[in-house]
C-alpha cells in the first residue's frame, strides 16, 4: 500500500482522531452526568435543608434515614404497583391489536398512523387531557357511564382513593399501548410465514403455533419493548403529576414525585441527594443486568 | 364459495374492531381539541357538550394576548438548539464507536445506560450545580441539559445507522486524499441523512415533550409549554380553555412531524432494536 502520510500522523493522527470524535460528547456526558453526582454525593453527607444551610458533615445520617423513611418505600411500592399492572396490560393489549393488523386490511396504514398518535403526545398533556375527561361534572366519562346506569354519575376519579389508581392507569395505558402495538406489529410481520404454513399443515392448533413458533420469534423485540417501557414506568411522573400530584395524601406518589416533593417543595436538599443517589445506583444495577439479557446492542 | 363468504365476515369483524379501537384511542385527543374551540359556557356545560356550536378561537387569542404562547417559542428554541448540538456531537461520536470500536462494548453500553436513569435523579444534582453557577431559568442551562440527555440516544441510534452503510465509500474517499474529518462531513453525513433526519426528529420530540427538566430548571423566563400547561391547574379555578388551547399548540406540530415519518417510527422508538 502506498501511503504518503508521515508515520507519526499515521499512528498518532489516526489514533487521536477516534478520540477527537468522541471527546465533545464524553465531555458533556461527564459534565452533566458525573460532575453533579460527585457534588451531590458531597451534599448528601451534609445537613442542608430549607431552614438550615448546614454544610458540616453528618456522616451516613441521611443514608440511614433512607431505611426508616416509610414514605420513600411506599413511593417505591406505588411505582412497582403501577409498573406491574400497566406493563402486562399494555403488552397484552398491544399484542391483541397487532394481531388485528397482521393480515391485509383496507386503509391499514392510515389506521396505524392514527393509532400511534397517543405515543407522541407529551405525557403531561396526556395527564391534563385525562383530568379533563375524568372531571366529575364536565367530563364525558361520567356522562357516558350515566347513559348506561340511567342516572347521574358523580364519580370523583382523581380524588376518591378507590379510583385514583384506575384513573392514572387508564391514562398511562391509553398513551403507551400503541407503543407496544407498533413494536409487536413489526415483530409479528417479520415472523417466517413458511414456518406458520408448515405448522398448520402439521395440524398444529392456534395456541401451539403461537407458543412454539410466534412467541420465540417475536421475543427479542418483546424483551426490548418490556425493558424500555419498564424503565419508563419506573420514572413515572408527568401523568401522575397532572392527574393527582401524588394524592390523595401520598397514595399515588411515585418515586419520582417523592424525590421532587422532597427536593423542590420541602427543600430537604441533603436528604434528596441521598435519595437521588439511591435511585441511580438501583437503576444502574437494573439496567446493566437487563442490557446483558436484551438484544438492543448489536 | 363458503370459505370466501366466511373470509368476508371475518374481515368485516376485524374492520369493526379496528374502527372501534381507533375511535377509542383518538377520543381523548378529539376531546382535548374540541375543548380548545369551546366557549367557557360550552366547556362548563352540564351535560358536557360534544360538539361546539362554532369553532371559535378565543381560547387561543387569550394565550397570544397574555404572552403565554411565548412558552411554545421557548420550547422551540430549547428543543431546536439542543437537537442541533446533540445531532452534530452525537453523530461524530457514533462514527467513532461504529468504525473504530472506540471503547468497545463497555463504552457503548455505558452511554445507553445513561439514557435509562430516571430524569428526576439526573435533574436534582444538575439543579444544585445550576444554582451554584446561576444557570437556573436560562436558555443555556436547559439547552445544555437536553443536549446531554439526548446525546446517548443520538449516539446509539446513529451508531446503528452508520453501521448500516458500506465502509467502502469511506475507504475510497481516503484513497482520494480526503482527510479523516472530510470523510465524516462529506461522505458519512450525506450517506446516513435519512437516519440523521429520523433521529433528529425524535431528539426534538423528546426535548419538546419533556416536563420534569423544565419544571425544575425554569421559572418564568424560559418556561416551556409543558410547564405552562400545568400552571393553569389550581384549586377551584381550572382554566380549561387555556389548558386545552396550550396543549393543542404544543401537540399539533408533533402530529404533523410524525405524519411524515411513519417509516422511521418503529426504529426510532425501539432504540434501534427493530429496524421496521
Amino acid at each position: 500500500m502506498k501511503n504518503k502520510r508521515p508515520l507519526s500522523q499515521l499512528i498518532l493522527g489516526d489514533r487521536g482522531f477516534k478520540y477527537q470524535l468522541i471527546a465533545p460528547s464524553i465531555f458533556i456526558l461527564l459534565l452533566i452526568g458525573i460532575f453533579p453526582l460527585i457534588y451531590t454525593l458531597l451534599v448528601s453527607f451534609q445537613g442542608i435543608t430549607m431552614m438550615d444551610n448546614d454544610t458540616s458533615f453528618h456522616g451516613l445520617q441521611n443514608y440511614t434515614a433512607l431505611g426508616t423513611d416509610t414514605r420513600l418505600w411506599e413511593a417505591l411500592m406505588h411505582t412497582i404497583i403501577f409498573t406491574c399492572i400497566a406493563l402486562p396490560i399494555e403488552l397484552l393489549l398491544g399484542l391483541l391489536m397487532a394481531q388485528l393488523f397482521i393480515d391485509k386490511l383496507p386503509g391499514r396504514q392510515i389506521f396505524i398512523a392514527l393509532l400511534v398518535l397517543p405515543v407522541v403526545v407529551a405525557p403531561v398533556v396526556s395527564g391534563a387531557t385525562w383530568s379533563l375527561l375524568l372531571d366529575t361534572r364536565f367530563g364525558p366519562i361520567n356522562q357516558i357511564l350515566g347513559w348506561f346506569t340511567g342516572e347521574e354519575v358523580t364519580l370523583l376519579w382523581t380524588i376518591n382513593p378507590d379510583l385514583v389508581y384506575p384513573s392514572i392507569l387508564a391514562a398511562e395505558i391509553w398513551q403507551w399501548t400503541p407503543f407496544m402495538f407498533l413494536l409487536l406489529l413489526a415483530a409479528l410481520s417479520a415472523v417466517d410465514k413458511s414456518q406458520l404454513e408448515a405448522a398448520s399443515i402439521d395440524g398444529a392448533g392456534y395456541w401451539t403455533t403461537f407458543f412454539k413458533i410466534v412467541l420465540p420469534a417475536i421475543w427479542p423485540v418483546m424483551a426490548v419493548a418490556i425493558l424500555i417501557r419498564g424503565l419508563d414506568l419506573f420514572r413515572l411522573f408527568d401523568i401522575v403529576w397532572a392527574l393527582t400530584r401524588g394524592g390523595p395524601g401520598t397514595m399515588t406518589e411515585t418515586i419520582s414525585i417523592f424525590t421532587y416533593v422532597k427536593g423542590f417543595q420541602q427543600f430537604e436538599t441533603s436528604y434528596t441527594g441521598a435519595v437521588a443517589l439511591l435511585i441511580i445506583i438501583l437503576l444502574s444495577v437494573l439496567v446493566i443486568g437487563a442490557l446483558k439479557k436484551v438484544e438492543i446492542a448489536r | 364459495m363458503k370459505t370466501s363468504h366466511r373470509k368476508k365476515i371475518k374481515l368485516a369483524l376485524r374492520y369493526i374492531a379496528v374502527v372501534a379501537l381507533t375511535i377509542l384511542f383518538l377520543f381523548p385527543i378529539y376531546w382535548l381539541f374540541m375543548i380548545s374551540f369551546k366557549t367557557a359556557n360550552e366547556i362548563y356545560a352540564y351535560p358536557p357538550v360534544w360538539w361546539p356550536e362554532t369553532l371559535q378561537l378565543s381560547n387561543y387569542r387569550v394565550l397570544f394576548e397574555d404572552g403565554d404562547a411565548a412558552t411554545v417559542g421557548n420550547s422551540l428554541i430549547v428543543a431546536g438548539v439542543s437537537t442541533i448540538f446533540a445531532m452534530i456531537l452525537g453523530t461524530i461520536c457514533a462514527y467513532s464507536l461504529a468504525r473504530f470500536k472506540t471503547g468497545g462494548e463497555h463504552l457503548a453500553n455505558w452511554i445507553i445506560s445513561q439514557r435509562m436513569i430516571p430524569p428526576i435523579a439526573i435533574v436534582f444534582p444538575v439543579f444544585l450545580l445550576y444554582v451554584w453557577f446561576g444557570m437556573v431559568d436560562t436558555y443555556f442551562g436547559l439547552i445544555l441539559l437536553y443536549t446531554a440527555f439526548n446525546l446517548p440516544y443520538v449516539i446509539w441510534m446513529m451508531r446503528g445507522y452508520i453501521m448500516d452503510i458500506p465502509i467502502s465509500l469511506e475507504q475510497a474517499a481516503l484513497v482520494d486524499g480526503y482527510t479523516r474529518w472530510q470523510v465524516v462531513w462529506k461522505v458519512v453525513f450525506p450517506m446516513c441523512r435519512a437516519g440523521l433526519f429520523a433521529t433528529a426528529i425524535f431528539t426534538f420530540v423528546f426535548a419538546w415533550n419533556d416536563f420534569i427538566f423544565a419544571l425544575v430548571l425554569t421559572r418564568t423566563d424560559v418556561a416551556t409549554y409543558t410547564v405552562q400547561v400545568t400552571h393553569y391547574f389550581g384549586g377551584q379555578s381550572n382554566f380549561w380553555g387555556k389548558i386545552s388551547a396550550m396543549s393543542v399548540l404544543g401537540t399539533l406540530p408533533i402530529f404533523f412531524i410524525v405524519a411524515f415519518m411513519q417509516k422511521y417510527l418503529v426504529r426510532g422508538i425501539s432504540l434501534g432494536a427493530v429496524k421496521g
